[in-house]
């Protein structure tokens, strides 16, 4: 094969984004499929190495946990967008707005009245048994009620067609720097391509977080010194840390950079202490504070919920919002939204099995071979087991685990991802993929218009972690209808 | 169709209460953000020097048509580390001498050590260098990473050492060109000057012991070969001719310590040293006092009142030994003044700052 184009390309019996059926694009990708297709033979290959070459001179990478010589990798880029339509994401985007509030309200909740545990809707023990669930943050007041400002949800499409939610990350979800670097490259290596087609800009993500960040800050401030605190430069996700403190054009520090002196967190400059007012931290609760979680922690600052307490400082995300993405409690989600806005769900759950439960566990234990069943606390695709690739030694080792604490796990089918093109070797082939998109709770709640494509990229992986051979795919969110695109295909080749 | 219903972005209002007005510079960074860019500007000078030393070598080894001809040594002697050389290492050709200066990663004081550590350091202030400096950093680490001297003829090798010098120079241009002059240009190029003070005194050293013949000859016109290859090393044969002409040992001494012009030389450096260092004071909050101020003031004047004759009568090695460890005593200073936390956090805090509650 002389030429990468999608003459030949198979959507086997899978879902793609790209193509309805066999070498028949969807409507909304015509006009990316044509400029490929029209590509000169080995142009399509020749500019994916050029984006290759470039993130490595940029330095775009990440390091293992567990390597010892801390080896950096880059995050592979595939150049294939996937391509979502106006319509679709103005759903994906109001269900996220909706899943959102309804969090913050529900962690709001928990952490005071616990109105939603005293009417029963979720068993009590399930929130205050749980593992990332604070008690030391009961009680605590966020500045403007808000509690999950930087939200990634991760949502899957199904083989029905149908977006779903598969995880909550309230915590420290990272990637959108990837975001914001994918579309670069693709702007500096598809210009053409980009532009005929029309898509919604994601480079301002940047400034709303800042903003974002501002409007936390304690009342008497007037102009708030905002920083990103970041564990350090071993930190798999150090890159993003730094890339988005020199976007926002603030101070990236580490806790060592940090101190607690008479109620305020100052920062160590050349010239001795500056007062910090809003920290968009990417620690975990467990090392923010070691004299509030982990006493162990190097990384933290001692002191620093007690300032946050008093309201002299703002994190970001609030201490506890953990307890919103357990895997347990993202199965009663779709209750929360009923309970807290009266609304029926806009994005749907995947079916969950949760173990505390005895019948679901009877189900689960019966069901190993069909279900992949994740641990409540883990990520990154850890702790998880995928039932219809597992040997039955594995299945009998997790079979034991939620015998021995139910609590910490839950249990879904297993899900056929959606494929989008992906560059194999010459030619393309279907690789699985999700999607996150980035929310922001501030003023309002804002979604970034587009998010991180993880695809697999081994074939028939399920697993789209970049720590497990996943790469990642820019989002393309469709600026106006795709019948008008087509009037204006001509542009494409000009 | 329906009508696209998120045709336009939403128009994006920046909620700031300094959009009205441009807030003040703010000049102060965070101490361990300073002193790694003062480090990497550091390690970069100090890789690009090593270069200078290899290539000049080079040059000279191949005009004299014999690629061992015992001028491999003294580069040894430079770095003072000997004893790392003779426990790796059997013979002193070329070859051996090249991997070890250049592509030893073990060896901590390589160019490939030091460009590791300039990126190291680089990399945990990504956020406070301009890209365009991080990127060619970067390009300039993988570009010495991927060659080796095995195998390589010294034309080949006299060219990448070139280039080395070209991507460093790259380097320093878009620090220069790219990047405000706040506190963190001013630290980066106060490492970059006390290290090129430095290394040229180092240099100066190691060449006039060699190379000396009788102490009675150092005013006599001498037309070295490796006098001049000593100038162009530090890419000062031109600069040195336009104001000396002819070479002698005393001028060529007086040229790379005390000139007052020309960009290599100590006493140039030292002064470049300084008015960062000043800049950081003006920027900054009164200090009662200011250690790296005073010593690199002293430093700055004992060589601007030096006599190079009496030097040479007194010693040229005790003059550059008690140069080099005064330098020290500066970078501590600095180190003491402006990174060490210990230090740091006695300085009391701003009235204003704590008292708002």
């Amino acid at each position: 094969m002389n030429s990468t184009d999608f003459s030949d390309y198979d959507v086997g019996a899978f879902f793609d984004e790209l193509f309805a059926s066999g070498a028949q694009p969807r409507a909304a990708a015509q006009a990316v499929v044509d400029f490929i297709n029209d590509l000169a033979p080995g142009e399509y290959k020749r500019r994916q190495e050029a984006v290759d070459q470039a993130l490595l001179k940029l330095g775009i990478t990440f390091t293992v946990y567990g390597d010892e010589q801390g080896t950096e990798k880059i995050f592979p880029f595939d150049c294939i967008p996937r391509i979502v339509d106006t319509f679709e994401w103005s759903h994906i985007e109001a269900g996220l707005r909706q899943r959102i509030t309804a969090l913050n309200a529900f962690i709001n909740d928990v952490y005071g009245p616990q109105e939603i545990l005293k009417d029963g809707i979720i068993p009590r023990e399930l929130v205050t048994g749980a593992k990332s669930y604070r008690k030391v943050c009961e009680g605590l007041k966020p500045p403007r009620g808000i509690w999950c400002h930087i939200t990634g949800t991760d949502l899957i499409r199904h083989s029905d067609g149908g977006i779903y939610v598969l995880e909550d990350n309230l915590r420290c979800p990272s990637g959108v720097s990837y975001v914001l670097q994918n579309r670069l490259l693709m702007r500096r290596t598809f210009p053409k391509m980009i532009s005929a087609v029309g898509v919604r800009p994601v480079d301002d993500y940047p400034l709303h977080l800042y903003s974002t960040l501002r409007f936390l800050a304690p009342d008497d401030v007037v102009d708030p010194t905002v920083v990103v605190l970041t564990p350090g430069i071993y930190n798999s996700a150090y890159y993003e840390h730094s890339f988005l403190a020199q976007q926002m054009g603030v101070e990236l520090v580490e806790g060592r950079d940090l101190v607690v002196r008479d109620g305020f967190v100052y920062m160590r400059t050349t010239d001795g202490f500056e007062k910090v007012d809003v920290i968009y931290r990417r620690i975990d609760d467990d090392f923010l504070d070691p004299e509030a979680f982990r006493s162990d922690s190097m990384l933290g600052v001692p002191g620093l919920l007690d300032v946050y307490r008093r309201g002299n400082v703002a994190l970001a995300n609030a201490p506890g919002t953990g307890i919103a993405d357990d895997k347990v409690i993202y199965a009663f989600v779709p209750q929360m939204i009923k309970y807290y806005l009266g609304t029926e769900p806009i994005l749907p759950n995947v079916d969950t099995y949760v173990c505390e439960v005895e019948e679901q566990r009877k189900y689960v234990l019966a069901n190993l071979d069909k279900l992949v069943v994740k641990a409540a606390n883990e990520a990154g695709g850890y702790g998880m087991l995928i039932g219809p690739h597992a040997t039955q030694e594995e299945r009998n080792k997790f079979a034991e685990l939620i015998k021995a604490d139910p609590r910490n796990y839950i249990a879904q089918p297993t899900l056929s991802l959606s494929r989008v093109p992906t560059l194999t070797g010459d030619h393309f082939e279907g690789r699985h993929v999700d999607l996150r998109p980035y929310i922001l709770y501030g003023k309002d709640v804002w979604v970034l218009p587009g998010g991180l494509t993880r695809v697999a990229l081994r074939k028939g992986s399920l697993v789209v972690n970049s720590s497990q051979g996943g790469g990642s795919k820019d989002t393309w969110v469709l600026a106006r209808e795709f019948d008008s695109v087509t009037s204006t295909d001509e542009t494409l080749y000009t | 169709m329906p009508e696209s219903r998120l045709a336009q972005p939403e128009p994006f209002e920046f909620d700031s209460e300094s959009q009205a007005g441009f807030s003040p510079h703010s000049f102060t960074m965070l101490s361990r953000v300073a002193e790694s860019i003062y480090w990497m500007a550091r390690y970069v000078e100090r890789a690009e020097n090593i270069a200078r030393f290899i290539d000049v070598n080079i040059t000279f080894t191949l005009d004299a048509g014999d690629n061992d001809f015992g001028q491999w040594e003294p580069l040894i002697q430079i770095t003072g580390d000997e004893e790392y050389y003779d426990e790796h290492y059997t013979t002193h050709d070329h070859l051996s001498v090249i991997q070890f200066l250049a592509f030893d990663s073990k060896y901590v004081n390589s160019l490939i050590s030091s460009l590791n550590m300039a990126r190291e350091n680089a990399r945990t202030v990504r956020e406070a260098i301009p890209s365009e400096v991080w990127e060619q950093l970067n390009e300039l680490y993988h570009f010495v990473r991927g060659t080796k001297a095995s195998g390589a003829t010294l034309e080949g090798l006299a060219e990448f050492f070139q280039k080395v010098k070209q991507h460093s120079h790259l380097y320093s241009g878009l620090l220069d060109a790219t990047m405000s002059r706040g506190d963190g240009w001013h630290f980066a190029n106060m490492g970059r000057m006390m290290e090129r003070a430095d290394k040229t005194s180092r240099l100066l050293d190691v060449k006039y012991y060699t190379l000396l013949p009788k102490v009675s000859d150092v005013n006599t016109t001498i037309d070295d070969l490796q006098w001049s290859a000593l100038l162009r090393s530090v890419s000062g044969f031109e600069m040195y001719r336009k104001r000396f002409h002819a070479i002698t040992v005393q001028r060529v001494a007086e040229f790379l310590v005390r000139d007052p012009v020309f960009p290599r030389s100590c006493r140039f450096c030292l002064g470049q040293a300084l008015e960062s260092l000043r800049a950081i004071i003006e920027n900054g909050q009164a200090r009662e006092t200011n250690s790296a101020l005073e010593k690199l003031t002293a430093l700055k004047i004992h060589l601007d009142e030096l006599d190079m004759r009496t030097t040479i009568d007194c010693g040229m090695h005790e003059f550059i030994d008690d140069f080099q460890l005064r330098l020290n005593e500066v970078g501590a200073a600095i180190f003491e003044t402006y990174f060490d936390r210990a230090q740091l956090d006695l300085i009391p805090l701003v009235s204003g700052q704590s008292q708002s509650q």
